[in-house]
């Protein structure tokens, strides 16, 4: 089944965080399950439909569904997850304003928001209201009602523009 | 052990130092950062997967189940039926630390031989790979043969219906009599009537289900899951014939529950099947599976019969609940009792007949949700007041307050309120914050509405609570609490973290918190009924401070100075008076170490207990105490599109005490959305007891661009029975939320939607059915 020569399968380099990682997969393996599997388990699956938006992660800086998009399809590309922006002795802007403005409860969907989150403020690092909701209208929450969330995004872009980091 | 009971009054230090204070939680920069470990997280060497049949049809006979060909198949562990089971039934009521007597709801863990709801499992498999599990899963053949079902209460009650439960599908009745109905009803100038009627809700936690299911190297059979209850080992272990101290669950930080991750689901299944491989186990539901896999909120049809006097007063209620039970008993009988103590709202009613039953059908089961039941007759018993102000012609607010309960009234069941009741000042100030009103545009139309409420706390107190937690200092001065409570996403950990850290004068920083593990952590009881910081609460600051009352003990001795006279702040023990007199904490533990004082302490915190309520009149105490408060809203409605948007939406609570404000304006802000989804959008759609809304694309949850920012008023009493006064929030905070909607949509469009969800079709409908 997993011969080199076995055209189901296909061994993708992937750039994962910054760093260069190699997995074997079938064709029909999700992104989602392919990161999981390598560990990157701060991906979660809420749905595997394209429904919460709880599996996002940065492709080429673009949040996408994990869950939705093939494995192979991202090979050569680099994909972050919410692990890949800051740690806890240095957080990113946004993981800092999410725990500062109390904006995570159960947290399953925080990565998701964050990354989500990231991806709007790239494009858009002083958006409005109306622009972060739209930005994070593909990502449930059930615990927070958003309002925190929507706080602690608007904070992380001031902190963003005035660091100049916006990518 | 210490088993005083605090009196929960109002707090007696000068000043609080941790409590109260907006901290980060403990448990945030984890999550943020993607680096704590929910259950679905962990893995192990040898691990198997698995996967539930579950029948596609509501009514049936299973005439035919064959799984030799899925046995057969390549690198599949195993197939389990009904069949292979030691024990088919399992309990599924609410699991008792005191040993109370439960009632008689074992369910069939697979189906042998009847169906009776859409999803219910038939079988398990578990296998190398998921793939292969669903392989197998195919490969299973069965015959269902359909049986006539009952889809809805009203059907299931007709002689002759077809019989779900028992003789005649009434599962629970609960009857309340207080006063004299018929002479309340003479006494009125008004009587009024109308009939609310709520939806299948689901919880919509954004964690699915998993757990992961190993036997150790003591032959114990440990589980991780996602559940709000790990006492449920107990009916875990009876339901796979071991004894209780061989199953161990822990549950770390859980996805979400509201009520979903209250009874035995997955845990079960997962134990059978290392109890049969010997090998570890993981089953994580599908999103379908979830939706399909635990019990819906209970709809309810809730009539009320209200008399008043001209001038608003309320003389007599007459309230009649039936509640879709679904196919199984579940929780049914206290989620019906909790509607009915709830009846009348924060009313007071003199003369007062209530009569709920909860009725079986071939609907998917219904059981906890938060609001449980009350959160249903908020529904009704707020709709009803501003039903009863316009025909009156009474100001909403003004009707509310001739009738309002006040501190020391008895509630329906005839027993007294502990604490204050700020119904009114809760009323006024949310209905004061919603400011000027906007504009009407177009074709939209502005309304308002409100919601008082009552909702309790606490676990029903003839079940007889208790909660258990430990707290010890180490010899370097930080402080560990361990307490077998699950968080689920409240924050119910990080608050213990605070209380605990009060006590003993340090930060919170300087408390490692150890909680949900059934074998190492003193058992709390559930994450359930608004109780974690009231119960759990209350055992780690007795823990504490029997703890700190040793401590202080010995620095008196080293620093000369009464134990009365002497405080810990910040990490340093010193006398109040000459806060120069002072030495670090840790030199205190140390010392004190050194002597043999034990630096720990086990506490156990009972609720009140109390004996059943009168079978004829329903009367006594049903739960320790209530917590009160409202919420209001403002919407525009398009009366084209029937679209409702919320404009503006302001809670105010009287908390008692609020540990953690940041924490309680969290509570409060996602129960405002959930009320949001359960009034406007939100509903499990069965077709003969057939599940047609299986995704969160039929199923709709309120999203970033559904949902107002909430404000939030926190009022604090402190004269809650919690830890220095706290009530609770958990459900509160979603209680009174979907009648103020309600109540909001009629204001705006003239005509009242009775029925749950207040969809934009019910809207449309309802315009063009009122000429105008
Ligand atoms: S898991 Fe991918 S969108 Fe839900
Ligand atoms: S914090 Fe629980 S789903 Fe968002």
């Amino acid at each position: 089944m997993t011969s080199e020569t076995d055209m189901t399968h296909k061994t993708l380099a992937l750039e994962v965080n910054g760093r260069v990682v190699e997995t074997r997969v079938p064709a029909h393996r999700t992104l989602l399950d392919a990161l999981r599997d390598l560990g990157y388990v701060e991906v979660k699956r809420g749905c595997e439909k394209g429904d919460c938006g709880a599996c996002a992660v940065l492709v080429d800086g673009v949040a996408l569904d994990s869950c939705l998009t093939l494995a192979w399809t991202v090979e050569g590309c680099s994909v972050t997850t919410v692990t890949g922006l800051g740690n806890r002795t240095e957080m990113h802007p946004l993981q800092e304003a999410f725990v500062e403005h109390g904006a995570i409860q159960c947290g399953y969907c925080t990565p998701g928001l964050i990354i989500a989150a990231h991806s709007m403020l790239s494009e858009n690092p002083s958006p409005s209201e109306a622009d972060i909701r739209n930005g994070l209208s593909g990502n449930l929450c059930r615990c927070t009602g958003y309002t925190k969330v929507f706080d602690a995004v608007a904070k992380a872009a001031g902190a963003m523009r005035e660091a100049g980091e916006t990518s | 052990m210490t088993d005083t009971i605090p009196t929960g009054k109002a707090v007696t230090r000068d000043a609080l130092r941790q409590v109260g204070r907006p901290l980060v939680r403990t448990d945030a920069v984890g999550k943020a950062v993607g680096k704590t470990m929910y259950v679905g997280d962990h893995v192990m060497q040898g691990m198997l997967h698995a996967r539930v049949l579950r029948s596609p049809i509501a009514s049936a006979r299973l005439t035919r189940l064959d799984v030799s060909k899925a046995r057969a198949l390549d690198r599949v562990a195993c197939v389990l039926t009904a069949d292979d089971l030691e024990r088919p039934l399992i309990a599924v009521d609410i699991p008792g630390q005191t040993g109370r007597a439960r009632l008689e709801t074992d369910q069939q863990v697979l189906v042998r031989d009847r169906v009776r709801y859409h999803g219910e499992p038939l079988a398990l498999i578990a296998a190398e790979t998921v793939e292969i599990a669903e392989e197998a899963m195919r490969l299973i053949e069965f015959d269902l043969e359909p049986i006539p079902g009952v889809y809805n209460p009203e059907d299931a009650l007709q002689p002759g219906a077809p019989i779900v439960q028992g003789t005649d599908n009434v599962v629970a009745a609960q009857k309340i009599v207080k006063g004299d109905i018929e002479k309340g009803f003479r006494e009125a100038d008004r009587i009024i009537e109308n009939t609310f009627q709520t939806q299948f809700v689901e919880h919509a936690f954004l964690e699915p289900e998993v757990g992961l299911g190993w036997v150790d190297e003591n032959n114990i059979i440990n589980l991780r899951a996602s559940t709000q209850v790990i006492e449920n080992f107990r009916f875990i272990a009876d339901a796979i014939g071991v004894p209780h101290n061989r199953v161990r669950v822990r549950a770390s930080l859980v996805g979400g529950g509201f009520g979903g991750k209250e009874d035995v689901t997955m845990e079960c299944y997962i134990a059978l099947l290392v109890k049969h491989t010997g090998r570890p186990i993981r089953l994580e539901f599908t999103r379908e599976d979830s939706l399909m896999g635990h019990g819906k909120r209970h709809p309810f049809t809730m009539t009320y019969r209200t008399g008043v006097k001209a001038d608003g007063t309320i003389t007599a209620l007459e309230v009649r609940l039936i509640a879709d039970a679904g196919a199984y008993v579940f929780l049914s009988p206290y989620v019906l009792l909790y509607a009915a103590i709830a009846a009348p709202g924060p009313y007071r009613v003199d003369n007062l007949l209530i009569d709920g039953r909860a009725v079986a059908t071939n609907n998917m089961y219904t059981s906890a949700f938060r609001g449980f039941g009350a959160a249903q007759a908020a529904v009704a018993y707020e709709q009803q007041m501003d039903e009863i102000a316009m025909e009156l012609g009474i100001d909403r607010i003004e009707l509310r307050r001739r009738n309002y309960l006040r501190s020391g009234d008895t509630i329906s069941s005839n027993y007294p309120i502990e604490s204050a009741v700020w119904t009114e000042e809760c009323v006024d100030r949310a209905w004061a914050a919603l400011g000027e009103p906007t504009e009407a545009t177009g074709h939209l139309r502005i309304g308002r509405g409100v919601a008082a409420y009552q909702q309790s706390y606490g676990r029903i107190t003839y079940l007889h609570d208790t909660s258990q937690a430990w707290v010890g200092v180490e010899i370097d001065g930080s402080v560990t609490v361990r307490s077998g409570v699950t968080d689920i996403g409240a924050g119910q950990v990080s608050a213990l973290g605070q209380i605990a850290a009060e006590v003993l004068g340090v930060d919170l920083d300087d408390v490692a918190i150890y909680n949900s593990d059934s074998a190492v952590t003193p058992l709390a009881g559930t994450t359930t009924a608004t109780r974690a910081l009231y119960m759990t609460g209350n055992a780690v600051k007795v823990a504490a401070e029997a703890l700190r009352g040793r401590l202080i003990e010995r620095a008196a001795k080293s620093l000369g100075v009464a134990s009365d006279g002497i405080d810990i702040a910040d990490g340093t023990v010193f006398a109040i008076d000459d806060p120069g007199i002072s030495m670090p904490f840790h030199e205190l533990v140390k010392l004190s170490a050194a002597d043999g004082i034990h630096c720990s302490e086990l506490a156990i915190f009972r609720a009140p207990f109390s004996d059943g309520l009168d079978p004829e009149t329903g009367e006594g105490q049903v739960h320790p105490d209530y917590v009160f408060g409202a919420h209001a809203i403002e919407v525009a409605v398009d009366v084209e599109t029937g679209e409702v948007s919320i404009l503006k939406s302001v809670a105010a609570h009287d908390v008692g005490r609020a540990i953690n404000p940041t924490a309680v304006e969290g509570q409060i802000e996602g129960g405002a959305a959930q009320g949001q989804g359960f009034a406007l959008s939100e509903e499990m759609i069965y077709e003969e007891g057939r599940l047609i809304t299986p995704s969160f694309s039929e199923y709709l949850i309120p999203t970033s661009m559904d949902v107002p920012k909430v404000e939030s008023i926190i009022l604090e009493s402190g004269t809650g029975l919690g830890p220095f006064g706290a009530k609770g929030i958990g459900e509160p905070a979603l209680t009174p939320v979907a009648p103020a909607i309600a109540n909001a949509v009629t204001d705006a469009i003239g005509v009242r939607v009775k029925e749950l969800p207040i969809t934009p079709e019910k809207i449309v409908a309802a315009l063009h059915a009122e000429p105008t």
